[in-house]
């Protein structure tokens, strides 16, 4: 059993045969160097093998293939190591869940786990970070880090950097505090831990009233994103709480809806960027940040670029958190504009009233946690896209521990009405190249592949792929249950396959 | 004296109380309006989501399942669960609702067994709609429509069917790249294909990329409007007879 260093994971891109991190890569690209599958033979592409949970529940799973062996997390808490050549299991670990198990806002799912040394990393919904051999599925450590009676819970896949695995929480929807912890890969023992809501004393602490920073949200539900040169992590921080009545949390309640960089060896905040200042309409900032280096204005930089839950789509400079650029990729009806400084200038009467408001986007965002996708060939970066408005609600807000603490609610304008768009964005100028209309908002991720490929899912279960520079369907396959997960590419003997999760089944593609 | 006095704060009290419970109410009706009036209607009298002002539901036959149903939804209905709505809001939602049974709702004007002439008769509704497995399938199955409709959206679905088609019964005319012309109802969607139900019953499977036109007829019905076909009265007790059906022979 070849060990996964954290040399192989730093040069990822380089060893397209493995996907050996969440997002493909520490800049979190989700892109695969491998070009044998291309606009020229996609149209023959095949299922290889399916693997069906037995689990229960439908996959957000996001798979890791290392040294012969495919890990997939499957629901609740399940973790399957699969022969990559048949699909066959080799080992399974389960963690029983509490008959009282509380998932505030989110199905009980998981969407992925980490890789590093002879270890694979899962957390779960019960707050547990487990260390398990990679070659048997044997645990060798255990720790937990968050109690589910709060409302918190594991969903995100861990991210494993240099002796450290990087775990956030879920449980906005019911009022928790929000952090990130980074714990030390060999024993579980925690490093260091960083409060999304700054506590009493701390700077951003005046952007809150009262006791509000206490149940103030700021989740930390998705996988983030590392610069080993500027040992930075980027990580996506969710949306204050309660999510939609925002009497009670005057001020623009930092660092919610933020994107933070962290010293990964301290966990200190380097800089921070607020998308959505006092947000009422849950649009959190959990996207998947993406590290490229381009040229702005003249000179080459260190860039971070998100396409944000609140329709627009950003550059910043990743050094130092200069807002570079923002512009709309989807229909929205709450901001006149962003301003010079990052800033949304609001519209009036776009907030949450007893009686409804509609506003572009829904709830869930012009994106939500399914993955983008960067492509250095094309220098485009394809994000799957819902278009789709909502009724929003604001109502009273009581905290209970555990309970949801939301002050309201939305009905979507779904049905007709609503579309999905796969779209291609310029990385630099924010424009949109190319768009793919979908019959519905997706819940799936986006790959796109040096064969010019970009593959993508839908709701009604097609499985599909664009022509990168184009958006032209290439190819298109119907996998019987909802695509609500992100693909990845490897190799299997050689040979380039494509795999992702659809309803309960994981499926893999190939020549 | 002192007697006097328990007897005036015992008054005082049940006037706070009542005023407390109306105070409930009033704020469950607003929410009711704000979350549940858009399909069954003000007042909960029906209309695309059935009428909740009857003194037993179907599936809440207390408070408790009221509330579970509230916050749950209905599976395998249109109905949806209220996650977001505080768990105090749910119980001032179901506090109305219940409320709404213990008035006397108004009987419809017509005669039900006229009603069941009309739809058997020269109307020809039969030919498109089934009642306890007889009848035509290109509409909606019947069976238990009382159930699941309010007479307003009814008599709406009846004058006007195209303020009144359900989800499931899009009409769409598709062209062939080859010329050919389908129009049916959709029976499904994706990104890359569709699948029409034609008059006939038949089922064409169309893939997207090979059609040279393809129109969605929202707000046009394939049914057409009976308010000039029928007389008032007929009218009125067609209503009483389709309200009457609980999918019970």
């Amino acid at each position: 059993m070849a060990q996964v260093s954290y040399e192989r994971i730093k040069n990822a891109a380089g060893e397209p045969a493995s996907w050996l991190t969440y997002s493909g890569n520490y800049a979190s690209h989700r892109f695969s160097a491998l070009d044998e599958i291309d606009a020229s033979n996609v149209s023959r592409l095949r299922p290889m093998w399916l693997y069906q949970t037995s689990s229960g529940g439908e996959l957000e799973t996001s798979p890791i293939v290392a040294d012969g062996l495919m890990y997939v997390t499957e629901p609740p808490a399940t973790v399957t190591a699969l022969d990559v050549k048949t699909g066959r299991p080799v080992w399974n670990w389960s963690r029983p869940m509490p008959k009282d198990l509380r998932t505030r806002g989110f199905p009980r799912t998981n969407r992925g786990l980490a890789v590093l040394g002879e270890n694979v990393y899962v957390g779960t919904l019960d707050n547990h970070v487990v260390a398990l051999d990679a070659a048997s599925g044997a645990v060798r450590w255990d720790v937990q880090i968050a109690e589910n009676s709060l409302g918190y819970c594991i969903t995100a896949a861990p991210l494993a950097i240099d002796g450290k695995i990087l775990v956030g929480v879920s449980g906005g929807e019911a009022g928790v505090r929000g952090f990130l912890d980074a714990l030390d890969a060999d024993t579980g023992e925690r490093l260091w831990r960083f409060w999304t809501i700054p506590g009493p004393g701390e700077a951003g602490h005046e952007t809150w009233s009262g006791d509000a920073w206490k149940t103030g949200g700021g989740a930390t539900w998705l996988t983030g994103s590392y610069d080993p040169e500027l040992d930075l992590l980027y990580w996506g921080v969710g949306n204050p709480a309660p999510d939609w009545n925002g009497d009670v949390r005057p001020g623009d309640n930092l660092y919610t809806c933020s994107l933070i960089a962290l010293d990964a060896k301290t966990g200190r905040l380097k800089w921070h960027f607020q998308f959505t200042p006092h947000d009422v309409h849950d649009w959190d900032a959990n996207q998947i940040p993406i590290l490229v280096d381009a040229e702005v204005d003249g000179r080459t930089r260190k860039l971070v670029v998100m396409a944000n839950r609140n329709a627009f789509y950003y550059v910043l400079d990743r050094e130092v958190g200069t807002f570079l650029l923002a512009s709309q990729y989807s229909k929205q009806t709450w901001a006149k504009e962003i301003d010079e400084r990052g800033r949304p200038v609001v519209l009036p009467g776009t907030e949450p009233t007893e009686e409804g408001t509609l506003v572009w986007p829904s709830l869930q965002g012009a994106t939500n946690w399914f993955s983008p996708s960067y492509s250095p060939k094309t220098r485009l970066l394809y994000v799957a896209v819902r278009e789709m408005g909502s009724y929003y609600y604001k109502a009273e807000a009581e905290y209970k521990p555990g309970d949801y603490f939301m002050g309201g609610g939305e009905r979507a304008l779904d049905g007709d009405e609503a579309a999905g768009a796969i779209r291609a964005i310029d990385i630099t100028t924010g424009k949109t190249v190319w768009d793919f209309r979908q019959h519905s908002p997706p819940w799936a991720g986006v790959l796109a592949t040096a064969g010019g490929l970009v593959f993508a899912g839908a709701e009604e279960g097609n499985f599909f792929a664009l022509d990168a520079a184009t958006g032209e369907p290439r190819w298109h396959f119907q996998t019987g249950g909802g695509v609500r997960a992100n693909p990845i590419a490897f190799e299997i003997e050689g040979r380039q396959h494509i795999a992702v999760a659809a309803g309960k089944a994981i499926l893999v593609f190939g020549l | 004296m002192i007697r006097r006095c328990l007897l005036a704060s015992g008054l005082l009290l049940l006037a706070f109380v009542s005023s407390a419970q109306d105070e409930a109410l009033l704020r469950g009706r607003k929410l009711f309006d704000s979350h549940c009036a858009r399909c069954h209607n003000m007042g909960g009298t029906g209309g695309e989501g059935p009428s909740l002002a009857r003194p037993t539901l179907r599936y809440a036959a207390d408070e408790e399942a009221l509330v579970k149903v509230i916050q749950e939804g209905i599976e395998g209905t249109d109905m949806p669960g209220a996650w977001q709505i505080s768990g105090n809001e749910v119980r001032q939602i179901a506090a109305y609702v219940r409320s709404l049974g213990r008035v006397e709702s108004t009987p419809l004007p017509g005669d039900r067994e006229r009603g069941r002439d009309v739809f058997e008769g020269a109307s020809g509704c039969g030919s498109c709609h089934i009642i306890e497995g007889q009848g035509g399938i290109l509409g909606p199955d019947l069976s238990d429509v009382g159930l699941r409709r309010g007479a307003d959206y009814l008599r709406e679905s009846l004058v006007s069917p195209d303020a009144a088609i359900p989800e499931r019964y899009l009409l769409v005319r598709a062209q062939t790249r080859a010329g050919e012309e389908v129009v049916g109802v959709r029976v499904n969607e994706d990104s890359f294909t569709i699948q029409l139900r034609d008059q006939a019953g038949r089922i064409h499977s169309l893939s997207k990329l090979e059609l040279e036109d393809l129109e969605k007829a929202f707000g046009e019905s394939l049914m057409p409007s009976y308010g000039s076909e029928l007389s008032a009265s007929e009218l009125e007790n067609l209503i009483a007879y389709l309200a009457s059906l609980r999918g019970e022979p």
